[in-house]
């Protein structure tokens, strides 16, 4: 996995959390859980961590586990998520066909995609966090990072 | 997480438990569409119990509210928690469903 930030690697005192999960939307769930408790044990807001983080994360290994894995067998999703009283970094990478997350995102406040059952995902995930990128130069899949920086 | 129903006069209440989201939204979908095809037109979905949800199941909402409207039928929606109410103003999904405060107000609107 990169490095958990462009500018800095891990703080004293920040809780780093390594996990790689098979391509199940069963296995998501845990995953949320354990980011947002470390979220809430470096003091981010209710808010961040009950809305901003769950559900963003959520929207993030879900692309992950249903799209760009298309919840294969052989492949796994892996999470490394750098917690510090500043900020959560986390980067969830698949293992399958790259993608443009800028050409994939759709605007679901359109007449059209109020209606749509679709196309809200990378739309939450940019609304609920202070960042969200497709890291440049994996090898293989994709590593989509999100930041969000504690109030 | 899970589903319960339940019939409240004419109206088909769902309580959803936990979370809706990518694992179990089509669960909740195929126990409205089930209702629907037995003829239920009015339904009322209470997340008074519901932690979260993601963009999958807002998605199963907007659909289901779709495939309700066509066949002459209704949707309503009550008991969203602050995080669940932000989530629907973000995505504007509060212009779209009958949202109220409580239960009894939603089964009172009908």
């Amino acid at each position: 996995m990169p490095a958990p930030g462009p500018d800095r690697g891990p703080g004293a005192g920040a809780s780093v959390l390594d996990l790689s999960i098979p391509s199940d939307v069963a296995e998501i769930p845990g995953v949320v859980d354990a980011v947002v408790e470390r979220c809430t044990a470096h003091r981010f807001s209710r808010q961040a961590c009950s809305l901003n983080v769950r559900v963003a994360l959520l929207e993030a290994l879900a692309n992950a586990v249903v799209k760009g894995n298309r919840q294969a067998d052989d492949k796994r999703v892996h999470v490394r998520a750098v917690v510090d009283d500043a900020r959560l970094v986390v980067d969830v990478q698949d293992e399958g066909e790259p993608f443009d997350l800028d050409a994939s995102a759709q605007d679901p406040l359109t007449p059209e995609g109020l209606l749509r059952e679709d196309g809200r995902g990378i739309f939450l995930m940019r609304r609920l966090m202070d960042a969200v990128e497709r890291l440049p130069g994996i090898p293989r899949g994709n590593v989509v990072r999100l930041t969000l920086r504690r109030a | 997480m899970s589903f319960q129903m339940h019939r409240e006069g004419e109206i088909t209440v769902v309580d959803v438990e936990g979370q809706l989201i990518v694992g179990n939204r089509q669960e909740l979908k195929q126990k409205v569409l089930d209702e629907l095809e037995r003829g239920e037109r009015k339904f009322l979905i209470d997340f008074s119990q519901t932690g979260y949800i993601d963009s999958s199941g807002l998605g199963v909402l907007v659909s289901l509210s779709k495939k309700i409207r066509e066949q002459g039928g209704e949707l309503r929606l009550a008991n969203l928690n602050d995080d669940l109410k932000t989530l629907f103003e973000l995505t504007k999904l509060d212009t779209l469903f009958q949202i109220a405060e409580t239960r009894e107000r939603a089964l009172d609107s009908f």
